[in-house]
């Protein structure tokens, strides 16, 4: 079989192992991970120094350990506690924790840069300090966190491959196994690297699409 | 039953000249500086109130504490009918909503919300808050946006706005809620010279149609054509109040005349 035809042959089962497991699995530890970010940067601005330091420390633990290491604890780890839990599950958890930990940094550097005239402007009309943040600062946040959340999303996107490592068969692991049998390392490490590629390009244009709906509001 | 159509009018029986607002021994330190040094103010309904003083004199925060803006130290504040805040408790956020449900703020940066449009920026309070249907909040709305000259930017985003037209709809935005008392604080101090002019006519409007305000402000034209009552501070005290035609002619106090001429004639005094 030459090469080209390799190459042809293993797109379609990459592309699908793209499609079946890097790209729900990124979704949904993005999905997940982004609520418990804006938990924890709330949690992180709160004044009850209890609650901030559980949200700092937490922040700390993910942003200081490997991604690899977090996975093979949830994975290879807690069984010898007597907690078994399947790949799919486990890679979710891990990933969720992950961009848990850094999407909370970015969510409160956005709120945080919202003028405090805001705030004020939602108190004088009536609203609480939960329908403020919900209508008024929040909204602007967003703007201003979603060129580093998306960065954060396409960094997930590749590090769902370390999810082969725990048996989740999504892009890279297919690229593996059909490297494993044909013996073609370079030329199928290169397709995986492609199909990668080609999926964070098409996320990148999704990212500005984003940022110029959200941007009307801004002077140019 | 209100007694004209006229959308910039008053809450009806809102101008009757009883007392509205009684403020008592306010006080408020800043760590060691003492910034409000025990402040009387009352206000009657339809009554204007302008604080002038120069700046640090503490008349913004005294604006900002009557909307729970900022926290005094002591002293109350008490509005007609049952609202009471006392200061030397801690302040609960009931008192805050109470205080936030009696007066509304303009602000010297007018704090549009930036990501909404004009009308949507006036109906937010009347239907987040006060929970008014949508279309009726919309309808009240262009008729006070009408009334401004500001009917045509409907739509518009805040950014896409003159500075003056910014803080008309600043003053919109409060005067939708309907509130007993407007609180003006310096609304023009941000803006270029030739717009102060648009803000101003139309604050005083308000204040010919019997709105309840206190104004914290360096336009002294303004204080001497709309307000009842002026009120001078400095150093965190009221040194001296009256009608604006004594205080302006006739300033009881060396601190009040100095602060005077130092605004009517900047170049007098200069080396």
């Amino acid at each position: 079989m030459s090469g080209w035809q390799l190459f042809l042959d293993s797109f379609w089962p990459i592309v699908v192992g793209g499609v079946s497991g890097t790209v729900p699995l990124a979704l949904a530890s993005f999905v997940i991970g982004l609520a418990l970010a804006l938990g924890v940067a709330l949690l992180r601005l709160a004044r009850n120094r209890v609650l901030s330091g559980i949200a700092r420390f937490y922040v700390s633990v993910i942003r200081g350990t490997p991604l690899l290491v977090q996975l093979f604890v949830i994975f290879y780890g807690l069984p010898s506690l007597g907690l078994t839990i399947d790949p799919w599950p486990s890679a979710i958890i891990a990933f969720s924790l992950n961009v848990g930990g850094y999407a909370a940094e970015i969510i409160r550097a956005a709120i945080l840069s919202v003028p405090k005239g805001q705030w004020e402007a939602g108190y004088t009309i009536g609203m609480s300090h939960a329908t403020t943040l919900r209508r008024v600062i929040l909204p602007q946040a967003a703007r201003v966190s979603v060129p580093p959340l998306s960065n954060t999303f396409i960094s997930l996107v590749k590090d769902t491959s370390l999810a082969s490592l725990i048996l989740v068969t999504e892009l890279f692991r297919v690229a593996q196994q059909i490297a494993a049998f044909s013996q073609e390392f370079m030329l199928l490490y290169l397709e995986a690297a492609l199909v990668y590629w080609i999926f964070c390009l098409a996320l990148s244009s999704g990212q500005s699409v984003i940022e110029k709906r959200l941007d009307r509001y801004v002077a140019h | 039953m209100s007694h004209t159509d006229d959308p910039l009018a008053p809450p009806a029986a809102a101008s009757d000249g009883g007392m509205l607002l009684t403020v008592r021994g306010l006080s408020k330190s800043f760590g060691d500086n003492q910034v409000l040094r025990s402040i009387d103010l009352e206000v009657r309904r339809g009554e204007v109130v302008v604080l002038i003083g120069p700046s640090g004199s503490g008349k913004t925060t005294v604006l900002r504490s009557l909307n729970g803006l900022e926290t005094p130290d002591g002293g109350t504040i008490a509005f007609a009918g049952a609202t009471q805040v006392d200061f030397s408790r801690p302040l609960s956020k009931a008192d805050r909503f109470a205080l936030r449900d009696r007066s509304a703020m303009v602000f010297q940066h007018h704090n549009l919300f930036p990501h909404r449009t004009v009308i949507q920026n006036v109906t937010e309070g009347p239907v987040r808050v006060q929970r008014m249907p949508k279309a009726q909040a919309e309808a009240e709305a262009e008729a006070l946006l009408d009334r401004v000259g500001l009917l045509e930017k409907r739509d518009a985003y805040p950014f896409e706005l003159s500075g003056g037209q910014q803080q008309r709809v600043g003053i919109v935005r409060a005067l939708a809620l309907k509130p007993e008392l407007l609180l003006f604080d310096e609304p023009t101090s941000a803006l270029d010279p030739e717009l102060v002019g648009e803000v101003l006519s139309v604050i005083k409007e308000l204040a010919d149609e019997g709105w309840t305000m206190v104004v914290v402000t360096h336009e002294l034209s303004f204080a001497r054509q709309a307000a009842d009552e002026v009120l001078f501070m400095d150093a965190g005290v009221v040194v001296e109040r009256g009608a604006p035609g004594q205080i302006f002619t006739k300033p009881k106090h060396e601190r009040t005349r100095r602060f005077l001429d130092r605004i009517l004639r900047p170049l007098d005094g200069a080396d």
